[in-house]
C-alpha cells in the first residue's frame, strides 16, 4: 500500500509533464501566428506584419505551468474531495448563512450606498453605485426576467433583448412626444413589451428548441435593424438622447437646475450622487417586485404549468393544459419585465441608442441564467454578480499597469476574460451555480430537488 | 433583366460562401445535435490566418502568384482551422455531450466571443486590408461577371462534390450518418464515435476556412468582428434548408445570398437582413424543419 | 364474434371504421369496437398490431385518416375525439391517459406532479391567476381542496410516503402507480391505460390489479387498457379486443377470448404441416410458387395489410396517398391462417394428418396446382437408383418443397441436375417459377461437384 501511494506522485509528476509538453505543443501551434506575428499598418498604411516571439514563448509558457499546476495538484486534489464526500454520509448542516441567504443578501443591498458613501465619501460611492450597483441590479433584473422564459418554461428564448429596447424605446418616445412621467410610462412600457410577446411568440412558439432559439435570434436582430435604419421615428443610429430624468414622484427632482432640486429642499451640497442612489433603490425595488411575482407564480397553476411544460409537454397536453396558451404566457410576461428593465435604462442613460441591444447581450443574459442554476433565482443573480461585476472589476485593476507596462488596458479583455468565464464555468457545473430546485408544494417537508432530475425544455 | 441577371450574380457568389459556412454548422448539429455559435468566428480566423500567410508570403516572395498564393492561403487557413476546431471540441464540447443541451450552447457562445476577442487582442481592433489579387472581370452579355465570383462558385462547387462523395460514399460518411442516427449503437458497433465526431468538426473548420480565405479574396478587407454576421446568416441558411442536410444548406444559403442582393438592389440596401431574417421567419412558420428537413416525429 | 353477457352498460367510447395511415404504411385498417362505461375494457394483441396507434388516435397524439371515435360522457353529451384539439380531448371529453413509456415530470415532487393534474380547475379558481396573485377570491381553499384529492390518490396509490421526493427518484413500479393517481386526478370518465403492468414483477401487477379494480368500482371511471401481461387482462377485464396487424380479430369476454382459435394462433402461431396448406390457401405467393398452387382471392388478409406482417417480400408494392392499399406477404396474419385452416377441414374430407413429406408432396401438390403439367426433363427417373435418392437439398438454393418437386417429377441424383441442359433448365425454372436463379445459384455446378464428390460409380446411364 505505501509503495502504491509513493509511486503516485511520481507518476503523477511525469503525466503532468506529459501533459503540459502537449499543452505547449498545442499552444504553440494555436498562438504561433496570431500571436507571434502582428498585423499593424504601417506609415504608408499598408498592412505589415510585426514578430512578437517573446510574447508567443511567455504565453506558450504560461500555459504548460498552468496545465502542469492543474493535472498535478488541482486534479487530485479534486479527486479527493469527491471520494472524501462520497465516502462519509454525513450532509452538512446547511449553517446560517446558507439558511438565511437571501434575506442577509436583500438586507445587505439595502445598506450598500451607505457602505459605499462611508467607505469611499459622497463622490467616490458614485462609481461603486452607479456601476457595479445599479448596472449589476439590470442584469438581474433582465436574467430574472428571462428565467421565466427559459428557466422556467424551458422555452430557448436568444432575442430577449428585443424586449428589453422595445421597452426602452417605447420610453424614450412616448416621453418625448407626449411628456408623460416615468411612473405611467414604466407600465406602459411593460404592457407594450408584453403585447410584442405575445405578437411575436404567437407564430412561433409551436416549434422546436432550437428552431425556436434561431427564429428569436433573428427576430432580435429584426428589432435591432428596424431601430437602425427607421430613422424617422427612431432617429437612427443617434438614438434618441435628451430623456428626462425621473422625479421623486414629482416632490423633487435631480436636476440642479429646478427649484426643487433635492439639494436645495434637503440643504444638502449639490452632487450627481443622489441620482444615482435614487436610481440604485429604484432598481432595487423592481428587482424585488420581479422576484416576488416570480416565486407567487410559480406556486399558482400558471406557475407549475411553466415547469411541468419544461418537463413534458406531451404529458401536460394529456392533462388538458392549452401548452399554447402556457407558452404564450411565459413568453409575454417575461418580456414585461424586460419592458420595465428597458425603461429603467432609458431614465437611467438619458438616451438610447441601438447599440445598447446587440446579440451579444441576450447571450449574455442568457449565460447568466444558465449559469446561475435554471429557475432559480438566487443562483442567477450571484451569477450576475460575479460575471458583470467581475469585469467591471477589471476597470478597477489599474495597479496592473505596473506589471504590464503603462499600454496596458484591462478594460480590453474584459469580454475575453468573460467568454473564458463562461466556459470554464460551464465546464465545472453544467447545471449552474445551484443545481437545485425548490418545490412550489409540500406534505410533510420541503426537500430540495437535485438538478440531475429536472430537465432543461425543447421549447 | 440584365440588372436581375447581374444580382443573380451576386447573391450566389455571396450564396456559395455562406453555404460553404452553412455546412460545417448542419454536420455539427447533424452529429451531436448543438449549435456551434463558434462557427461563424471560426471562419473569421481562418480568413484572418489566410491574411497573415499572404502578408508572410508576399515578404518572402517578390511577386505575387496569385494562384500559389491563394492555394497556400487555402491550405495554411485549413489547417489552422481544424486545428482550433479540434482543440476547442476536446475541450469546451465533448465534456459536455450530455443530455443537458443549453451547457454546450453556452459555451458555444463563450467560445465564440473569446475567439473574436482572442484576435481583436492580439491583431488590433481595426480593419485589415490587403491589396486586391484577382482583378480580371468579364463582361458576358452585358453582364459583369468578375474572375473573383467565378472562383468562388467553382471552387464551392467543387467542394460540394467532394462533400457529398464523402458523406454518402465513403466509410467516413457512412460513419458520421450512423453516428447521427444512434450514437450509442454506432459506438456499440465498433464506430469510434468520438474520432467521427472530430473530423466531423475539422470538416466543418475546413470548409469554413476555405470560406474565410475566399471572403478575403472577395472583399480584400477583413476585422475581429466580421465572424458574427456571416455566421448567423450562415446559420439562418442552415436552418432554412433543414438543419441536418447536406444539400439543406447549400440551398439555403444561396437562398439567403440572393434574397440578400435582390432586396438591396431593389428596394433599399437598408434592410437587407431584415429581409433574409423574416424570409427565415416567415419559411419556418410553415415549414418547421426547414426546406428539406425531415421532421422530426416524436414517439409518444 | 360473441358479445359480452356482463351487463347492459351503454357504451362510453365508440370506435367506428379507425383507419390510421402513414405515407403507405396502413398501421390500423377499418377497426370498429366499443368500450361500455363501468368496465375494463382491455386491447391486446402481438406485437406491432396497433394498439398504441389506437391509443394515439383516442388521445389526439394523431390525426387518424378514417373513422369516427366517439365519446360519450355521463350526462349525455358526445364528443368526436378524432376533431378535438390536443388538450380539449382531456379538459372536455374527460379522458385521460398514461403512456408505455412513463411520461412524470420527473423534476417536480410527487406532490407537484399531482397538482399540475388539477390545472384547469385550479386555474378557474385563482381568476387565471390574476386574483389568485393579488391574494384575492376563492384560490385558497381550492388550493387546499386539490391537496386533499392528491392526498387521496396518493393514499390510493401507497405513495403517500414518498409525496415530497422527485418523481425522478421514484423506483420504476412506483412510477408507474404515480402516473396512473396523476390522471385520475383529472377526474376522467375513460382512463386509458398504455401497458401499465410493462416491467413489473407479479407481485406489483397484483397491487395494479387491486388499483385498477378499486378505481373502477369506487369512481366509476371506465378503464382501456393495453397489455401484454395475460395475468392482468385476465384477471380483471370485463371486455377484450384482439388486434393482429391493424385489424380486429377477436372482441369478447376473457374467457371466449381465451379460447378463440385465432387469438391463440395469432399468439402462439399454427401447426407447421398445415402451414403450407394454409399459406396456399391464404394467398402466400412465395409458397404459392414454390408448390406452383393459386392463391384462393377469398381467403386471407390480400385486402388488409399491415406493414409489419411477415417475412417481407417482393409482393409489397407501394401505396400512393390516393388510397391503393399496400399488400404485404398476405401469409402473415396468422388469425387468417386458423380462419382458412377450419374452413378447409369443414370442407374437405379428413387426410393424412403426418404425411411424408414425399407422397404428401405429390399428393399436396396434385391437390393444390391447377396447372401440373409434367416436367419435361429429359432425364428423369421414375424411382430413385437403389431406392436411394440424393441429398438434393446439399445444393444451395434447392429446399424442402423444391426437393420434393424434383422428386415427384424423377430428378433424385446430383448427376441428372449436373446433366441438364439447356431446355431442362428452361422447362424445369417455368415449373418452379424461378427466374434464372438455377443458373445464379449454379445448380448445375453444384451438382457436378457434388456428384464427383460422392464418387458413386453412375448406376444406370442416367444421362443422355
Amino acid at each position: 500500500m505505501a509503495a502504491v501511494e509513493k509511486s503516485e506522485p511520481e507518476n503523477n509528476f511525469a503525466l503532468a509533464l506529459r501533459e503540459a509538453f502537449y499543452a505547449g505543443l498545442l499552444s504553440f501551434g494555436l498562438f504561433f501566428l496570431f500571436v507571434g506575428l502582428e498585423t499593424t499598418q504601417n506609415i504608408r498604411n499598408e498592412l505589415i506584419l510585426v514578430q512578437r516571439w517573446g510574447l508567443l514563448a511567455t504565453l506558450v509558457a504560461l500555459v504548460m505551468v498552468v496545465r502542469f499546476v492543474f493535472v498535478a495538484f488541482i486534479l487530485p486534489a479534486a479527486e479527493r474531495r469527491k471520494a472524501h464526500k462520497a465516502a462519509s454520509n454525513v450532509v452538512a448542516e446547511p449553517n446560517f448563512v446558507s439558511r438565511n441567504f437571501s434575506k442577509l443578501a436583500i438586507a445587505f443591498l439595502v445598506i450598500f450606498p451607505a457602505i459605499a458613501i462611508t467607505l469611499s465619501g459622497l463622490q467616490g460611492s458614485l462609481k461603486w453605485i452607479d456601476n457595479f450597483g445599479i448596472q449589476i441590479l439590470i442584469y438581474v433584473m433582465l436574467a430574472w426576467g428571462l428565467n421565466i422564459v427559459v428557466g422556467l418554461a424551458g422555452l430557448l428564448d436568444l432575442g430577449y433583448v428585443a424586449f428589453y429596447a422595445v421597452g426602452a424605446y417605447s420610453y424614450a418616445l412616448l416621453g418625448h412626444y407626449f411628456g408623460l412621467s416615468f411612473w405611467i410610462l414604466l407600465p406602459m412600457a411593460g404592457i407594450l413589451a408584453a403585447f410584442w410577446g405575445v405578437i411575436l411568440g404567437f407564430p412561433v412558439l409551436r416549434l422546436r428548441g432550437d428552431y425556436l432559439a434561431i427564429v428569436t435570434l433573428a427576430f432580435g436582430e429584426i428589432i435591432r435593424l428596424v431601430l437602425i435604419n427607421w430613422r424617422e421615428v427612431t432617429n437612427g443610429a443617434a438614438g434618441i438622447s435628451g430623456i428626462p430624468k425621473i422625479s421623486f414622484f414629482g416632490l423633487f427632482t435631480f436636476n440642479v437646475s429646478d427649484p426643487n432640486y433635492i439639494a436645495k429642499v434637503f440643504d444638502l451640497p449639490t452632487s450627481s450622487v443622489y441620482y444615482k442612489i435614487f436610481l440604485y433603490y429604484l432598481i432595487l425595488a423592481l428587482c424585488l417586485l420581479t422576484a416576488y411575482v416570480t416565486i407567487r407564480l410559480r406556486r399558482m397553476p400558471i406557475g407549475r404549468a411553466w415547469e411541468a411544460l419544461r418537463e413534458d409537454e406531451i404529458a401536460c397536453r394529456s392533462l388538458g393544459i392549452n401548452t399554447t396558451t402556457t407558452k404564450l404566457t411565459a413568453f409575454s410576461i417575461g418580456a414585461m419585465f424586460a419592458g420595465f428593465a428597458g425603461s429603467f435604462f432609458a431614465a437611467r442613460q438619458g438616451f438610447v441608442s441601438p447599440e445598447s441591444f446587440i446579440f451579444i447581450e441576450s447571450a449574455i443574459i442568457l449565460a447568466i441564467v444558465v449559469l446561475g442554476g435554471m429557475g432559480s433565482l438566487i443562483g442567477i443573480a450571484i451569477a450576475a454578480a460575479v460575471m458583470i461585476g467581475g469585469t467591471e472589476l477589471l476597470r478597477e485593476l489599474q495597479f496592473l499597469k505596473v506589471v504590464f507596462g503603462p499600454d496596458f488596458t484591462p478594460e480590453l479583455y474584459r469580454m475575453l476574460l468573460f467568454g473564458l468565464a463562461m466556459v470554464v464555468v460551464m465546464l465545472w457545473k453544467p447545471r449552474g451555480f445551484v443545481g437545485s430546485r425548490e418545490p412550489t408544494a409540500f406534505l410533510h417537508e420541503r426537500k430540495t430537488v437535485s438538478a440531475s432530475f429536472t430537465k432543461e425544455g425543447h421549447g | 433583366m440584365q440588372y436581375f441577371i447581374q444580382q443573380l450574380v451576386n447573391g450566389l457568389t455571396l450564396g456559395a460562401i455562406y453555404g460553404l459556412i452553412a455546412i460545417g454548422y448542419t454536420m455539427v448539429y447533424g452529429i451531436v445535435g448543438m449549435i456551434n455559435f463558434a462557427h461563424g468566428d471560426i471562419f473569421m480566423v481562418g480568413a484572418f490566418v489566410a491574411l497573415i500567410v499572404f502578408l508572410i508570403l508576399t515578404s518572402v516572395f517578390a511577386g505575387i502568384n496569385v494562384v500559389l498564393f491563394l492555394l497556400i492561403m487555402m491550405v495554411v487557413a485549413m489547417v489552422m482551422t481544424s486545428l482550433y476546431n479540434w482543440t476547442i471540441e476536446k475541450v469546451a464540447y465533448r465534456p459536455l455531450r450530455g443530455s443537458f443541451r443549453l451547457a454546450p450552447l453556452i459555451t458555444a457562445i463563450g467560445m465564440s466571443i473569446v475567439l473574436s476577442n482572442f484576435v481583436q487582442v492580439t491583431q488590433g481592433p481595426r480593419n485589415k486590408p490587403i491589396p486586391p489579387l484577382i482583378t480580371e472581370v468579364y463582361n458576358v452579355g452585358g453582364i459583369s461577371i468578375s474572375l473573383k465570383q467565378l472562383v468562388i462558385v467553382v471552387v464551392t462547387a467543387l467542394l460540394l462534390a467532394v462533400f457529398w462523395y464523402l458523406v454518402n460514399k465513403t466509410a467516413l460518411g457512412r460513419a458520421q450518418r450512423a453516428c447521427e442516427q444512434d450514437r450509442k449503437m454506432a459506438s456499440l458497433l465498433g464506430i469510434d464515435v468520438d474520432k467521427t465526431i472530430s473530423i466531423t468538426f475539422i470538416m466543418g473548420a475546413a470548409l469554413a476556412a476555405v470560406a474565410g480565405t475566399l471572403y478575403l479574396m472577395y472583399y480584400g478587407v477583413v476585422s475581429f468582428s466580421d465572424g458574427f454576421v456571416p455566421g448567423v446568416k450562415a446559420f439562418t441558411a442552415a436552418v432554412l434548408g433543414g438543419i441536418g442536410s447536406l444539400p439543406g444548406a447549400v440551398i439555403g444559403g444561396v437562398l439567403i445570398g440572393l434574397i440578400e442582393s435582390l432586396w438591396s438592389a431593389y428596394f433599399s440596401i437598408d434592410y437587407k437582413d431584415v429581409a433574409a431574417f423574416s424570409i427565415l421567419a416567415i419559411v419556418l412558420i410553415f415549414l418547421p424543419s426547414g426546406i428539406l428537413g425531415r421532421p422530426e416525429v416524436e414517439k409518444v | 364474434m360473441n358479445t359480452s353477457v356482463s351487463g347492459m352498460n351503454e357504451p362510453i367510447l365508440k370506435v367506428e371504421h379507425l383507419s390510421m395511415k402513414f405515407g403507405g404504411l396502413v398501421a390500423i385498417g377499418d377497426l370498429s369496437f366499443e368500450a361500455r362505461r363501468g368496465e375494463i375494457t382491455a386491447l391486446i394483441g402481438p406485437n406491432g398490431a396497433g394498439k398504441t396507434t389506437v391509443f394515439n388516435c383516442i388521445t389526439g397524439f394523431y390525426k387518424p385518416t378514417e373513422g369516427m371515435i366517439t365519446l360519450t360522457s355521463k350526462d349525455g353529451t358526445q364528443y368526436l375525439l378524432e376533431r378535438l384539439p390536443g388538450h380539449d380531448i382531456n379538459k372536455r371529453a374527460k379522458v385521460a391517459r398514461t403512456f408505455q413509456n412513463i411520461r412524470l415530470f420527473s423534476g417536480m415532487t410527487v406532490l407537484e406532479n399531482l397538482l399540475v393534474a388539477q390545472h384547469n380547475k385550479l386555474m378557474k379558481a385563482s381568476g387565471f391567476t390574476i386574483m389568485g396573485l393579488l391574494g384575492i377570491g376563492g384560490y385558497k381553499a381550492a388550493a387546499n381542496e386539490s391537496i386533499e384529492l392528491a392526498k387521496f390518490w396518493l393514499d390510493k396509490a401507497d405513495l403517500t410516503s414518498r409525496a415530497d421526493d422527485p418523481a425522478g427518484s421514484l423506483p420504476y413500479g412506483d412510477q408507474r402507480r404515480l402516473e396512473i393517481a396523476r390522471a385520475m386526478c383529472t377526474m376522467p370518465e375513460l382512463l386509458c391505460l398504455d401497458e401499465p403492468a410493462a416491467g413489473l414483477n407479479p407481485r406489483e401487477s397484483l397491487a395494479l390489479n387491486t388499483l385498477l379494480n378499486d378505481i373502477k368500482d369506487t369512481t366509476g371511471t371506465s378503464i382501456l387498457l393495453i397489455e401484454h401481461d395475460m395475468s392482468v387482462v385476465m384477471q380483471i377485464s370485463d371486455h377484450v379486443v384482439v388486434l393482429e396487424y391493424g385489424r380486429k380479430i377477436s372482441d369478447g369476454d376473457p374467457s371466449f377470448v381465451k379460447s378463440d382459435p385465432r387469438v391463440i394462433a395469432a399468439y402462439l402461431g399454427v401447426e407447421d404441416e398445415e402451414v403450407e396448406d394454409v399459406l396456399v390457401q391464404v394467398g402466400d405467393e412465395e409458397v404459392i410458387e414454390q408448390l406452383d398452387g393459386e392463391p384462393d382471392p377469398a381467403h386471407g388478409p390480400g385486402a388488409s395489410s399491415s406493414f409489419m406482417a411477415g417475412p417481407i417480400s417482393d409482393t409489397i408494392g407501394h401505396s400512393d396517398p390516393d388510397g391503393e392499399v399496400m399488400r404485404v406477404s398476405p401469409g402473415a396474419s396468422k388469425a387468417a391462417q386458423v380462419d382458412a385452416l377450419s374452413k378447409r377441414a369443414a370442407s374437405a374430407p379428413a387426410k393424412a394428418s403426418k404425411p411424408a413429406s414425399k407422397s404428401a408432396g405429390s399428393a399436396r401438390s396434385t391437390k393444390a396446382s391447377k396447372s401440373t403439367t409434367g416436367l419435361s426433363i429429359s432425364n428423369k427417373l421414375s424411382t430413385p437408383r437403389g431406392g436411394k435418392p440424393d441429398d438434393l437439398l446439399l445444393i444451395k438454393g434447392i429446399g424442402p418443397i423444391n426437393k420434393r418437386k424434383l422428386n415427384e417429377h424423377g430428378i433424385y441424383h446430383f448427376d441428372q441436375i449436373a446433366a441438364w441442359k439447356h431446355a431442362d433448365i428452361a422447362a424445369v425454372e417455368a415449373y418452379l417459377e424461378f427466374d434464372g436463379r438455377i443458373a445464379r445459384e449454379d445448380w448445375i455446378g453444384q451438382a457436378k461437384q457434388l456428384a464427383a464428390k460422392s464418387a458413386k460409380p453412375a448406376k444406370r446411364g442416367s444421362t443422355k
